[in-house]
């Protein structure tokens, strides 16, 4: 990072922009002595007592907040210009306004603990630490993807980091993920499972099922519900007779989060966690935001005003909030955090030009991975005489 | 492809060919007034005299109040209002269950499931409940009035969801019935006649033709004969069986194939359950072979009930096996859909003997190596 690092390291807190000075700004890359922040609005529960407002972080914290989620904000509208450019083809879900969901939930958790999640994965997979080259790789469908091309948008895994992925149907990964939880807490792992879904999903039967199953084998499993105010095209009042998705558990506890501020979900992923951990299951409902339509198909402007999506993005972006913060806290300057960006937006570019070059599979990857490798089954195909093949 | 898709509909409306006499008017107006229409705005017209006509019927699904996102429904909910036209949550199993009930009071219902990859959370409801319903009341109760229309079918980059045929699944489920309509002109008759039957309908659209097909579309009131297939073009040598968006490949290939001096007899089903079996079985009677294709996996598709049926039918006037040309056994795949595809295909892969680009080719081969 071409940021200045200097000697002094100050460890008062608020230091007033005014005498900012080379000298006196602190070691800002790697300080981590703890800054406490107040999230921007209280949290709201239901059946349990909220966590406080006050969320410790760091200089250090708020720096990898920015640049990740500066991060995941430029590979989504990269993926945009792709989709337009017809070099990822099919359905593209994207994440932008949200990025504040995935990177505050990182903060609070370990790579032990699984993630799963619904079509809208990209920045979810960054976060668990895939890369922007399997990403890109496997938005285009070739072989360096992730999911070796074969998933596409919808389907990004992440094994080694716990993140089983990335589904196209609605609301399908809830039981996965209660069972996921199941696993956990059998093998005595102390970790949870964070299982994600929309507010689209939300009135899916089996979320209902599984959230039952959850609270009474007392499963580890932390439902979060991203409520971006839209399934789809269908505003969440006109879809849901209650869309306090937070209080949907009944005799499950909950509790309403702004999805747009990373401090509070932090917060809240790490208070959930020891809930799980303790007690059962709980649902967090993350107050957030897409800016782009529900899908690159969807101009996203037909069911709300541009009004609402410009007002949203100047008063609650979550990239601006924790570059405010930084600037507050005279952690780097505004031309520090812009030059960042513009090393974040290098670093995406490159991706997509190596992605770009990347190989599609092999046609014979068609029959792979269908069944267990060497399983001997048959496919057949055009004509059971003239296609047969013998899965891989 | 739109043209020759255009010219395949077109074809279908000639007059004094052997089709023209199965069309069913149910109105006796002079001069009958056609209008060009593509797949979903006849689908909408059609959805639109069922409401005119029905005044207890509905539609109701996701997201179809603003036209839904193949504007099927487009100028419902402002015509017959909210009450009528209306927006669901997300929940499939919700969506049919509610839909049985409606049914159940004697009411109309039309479903709509927004792709058919989302109709297995419903597929308990139309089985076990829908199916069943006459027969487990003996008669007291009734679910006729229910149709679910859902898309169907590859698109081009649809991928694993987006693009399911499963058809063969509800084919498997005596108490339904299961229609798939090739054109505008075939869809307006057939949904029609689809939300009249006295029976649980479900009604599979060929997304890709939603835009693509585009044919006249005659504008009144019509209904076209379900469980009656139809013969699109006649033949002597070899009978092709179909249905959907797979006609317009097979249609193709029927004129590939009299390049070569084969003669082919295409027929397009209609309605898969219950299935026309006299038709087919007088065409391969004449004809002495039958090749089927479709888009859905080979293994268990309803190709091989066909084949099946014909071979108890027909078995001493086969010439040759009955031929399936169909889908490959994997899961809908997303960069690969051409090498899925049972169609033509010039993608420019290794000439293994894999490569679907030889499927037309072998169509023809197979033609051959059948005479």
């Amino acid at each position: 990072m071409a940021l200045s690092r200097l000697s002094s390291r100050s460890t008062t807190l608020l230091q007033p922009l005014a005498t900012t000075s080379l000298l006196r700004r602190r070691h800002i890359s790697t300080d981590t002595t703890p800054i406490t922040v107040e999230t921007s609005l209280p949290f709201t529960s239901h059946l349990i007592s909220p966590p406080s407002r006050a969320v410790e972080t760091s200089s250090q914290e708020l720096l990898s907040f920015f640049r990740d989620m500066a991060l995941m904000r430029r590979m989504e509208i990269a993926a945009d210009s792709l989709y337009k450019a017809k070099l990822i083809r099919g359905f593209c879900h994207l994440y932008d306004g949200q990025e504040a969901v995935a990177i505050g939930m990182e903060a609070a958790i370990t790579k032990r603990d699984a993630i799963i999640t619904s079509y809208r994965d990209h920045c979810t997979f960054l976060g668990r630490g895939g890369g922007l080259f399997e990403a890109f790789s496997e938005l285009m469908g070739r072989t360096t993807g992730c999911s070796k091309g074969k998933g596409g948008s919808m389907h990004f895994y992440k094994k080694d980091a716990s993140f089983y992925g990335g589904h196209g149907i609605v609301g399908a990964q809830v039981p996965l993920g209660c069972g996921l939880a199941f696993a956990q807490k059998y093998s005595k792992e102390e970790a949870v499972t964070f299982t994600l879904y929309g507010d689209g999903a939300a009135n899916q039967g089996q979320l209902f099922e599984a959230l039952n199953i959850a609270a009474l084998w007392d499963l580890p499993a932390v439902l979060v519900c991203e409520n971006n105010h839209y399934g789809m095209g269908t505003a969440e009042w006109r879809s849901a007779k209650s869309p306090a998705y937070f209080k949907r558990g009944d005799y499950v506890p909950g509790l309403k989060v702004d999805g747009m501020d990373a401090l509070a979900v932090k917060q809240a992923c790490k208070f959930a966690k020891e809930h799980a951990l303790k007690n059962g299951p709980i649902i967090l409902e993350m107050d957030t935001y897409r800016y782009h339509g529900h899908s690159m198909s969807d101009p996203g402007s037909t069911y709300r005003t541009r009004d609402e999506i410009s007002g949203v993005r100047q008063v609650r972006d979550p990239i601006d909030r924790v570059r405010k913060l930084i600037i507050a806290h005279d952690i780097a300057t505004e031309k520090e955090l812009k030059d960042m960006e513009k090393e974040v937006r290098k670093e995406v570019d490159a991706a997509v030009a190596q992605a770009k070059e990347s190989p599609i599979p092999e046609p014979s990857e068609l029959f792979s991975n269908i069944y267990v490798k060497g399983f001997g089954a048959e496919s057949f195909g055009a004509d059971r005489k003239e296609l047969r093949a013998t899965l891989p | 492809m739109a043209s020759l898709l255009g010219r395949f509909c077109r074809k279908l409306v000639v007059p004094g060919s052997a089709h023209g006499s199965r069309m069913t008017s149910t109105t006796a107006c002079g001069s009958e007034t056609v209008k060009s229409l593509n797949l979903y705005s006849a689908i909408n017209q059609a959805l639109h005299i069922a409401l005119e006509t029905d005044p207890r019927s509905y539609v109701f699904g996701e997201d179809v109040g603003f036209g839904g996102v193949f504007r099927c429904t487009t100028g419902l909910a402002e015509r017959f209002g909210k009450n009528r036209v209306f927006n669901t949550p997300l929940c499939e199993q919700g969506i049919v269950g509610f839909g049985i009930g409606l049914a159940a009071m004697g009411n109309r219902a039309v479903v709509e499931i927004q792709f058919a990859d989302y109709i297995y959370p419903a597929f308990d409801q139309i089985v076990n409940e829908a199916a069943k319903f006459r027969y487990r009341s003996g008669n007291q109760f009734n679910c006729g009035g229910l149709t679910i229309r859902a898309p169907y079918g590859a698109v081009g980059h649809g991928g694993h969801y987006h693009s399911q045929s499963p058809e063969a699944f509800f084919c498997h489920v005596p108490g339904i019935k299961v229609v798939i309509p090739r054109s505008p002109r075939e869809a307006k008759g057939l949904l029609l006649s689809s939300i009249r039957d006295p029976n649980p309908v479900v009604f599979f659209e060929p997304k890709w033709l939603y835009r693509q097909a585009v044919e006249e579309v005659p504008e009144h009131d019509y209904m076209i004969p379900l469980s009656q297939a139809e013969v699109i073009r006649e033949g002597s040598d070899i009978t092709l069986v179909g249905w959907g968006a797979q006609l317009t490949v097979m249609e193709q290939a029927c004129l590939d194939a009299e390049k070569e001096g084969i003669s082919c007899e295409l027929i397009d089903l209609k309605t898969l359950l219950p299935w026309d079996k006299e038709t087919v079985e007088a065409s391969v009677k004449k004809t002495g072979r039958l090749l089927i294709s479709h888009e859905a996996p080979i293994t268990g598709g309803f190709g091989a009930e066909i084949s099946a049926t014909i071979l108890e039918r027909c078995f001493l006037k086969l010439e040759a096996p009955v031929s399936r040309v169909c889908g490959l056994d994997t899961p809908f795949p997303l960069v690969f859909e051409p090498f899925y595809m049972p169609t033509k295909n010039k993608a420019s892969s290794s000439s293994s003997l894999s490569s679907p680009s030889k499927n037309t080719h072998f169509l023809i081969h197979g033609f051959s190596r059948l005479l």
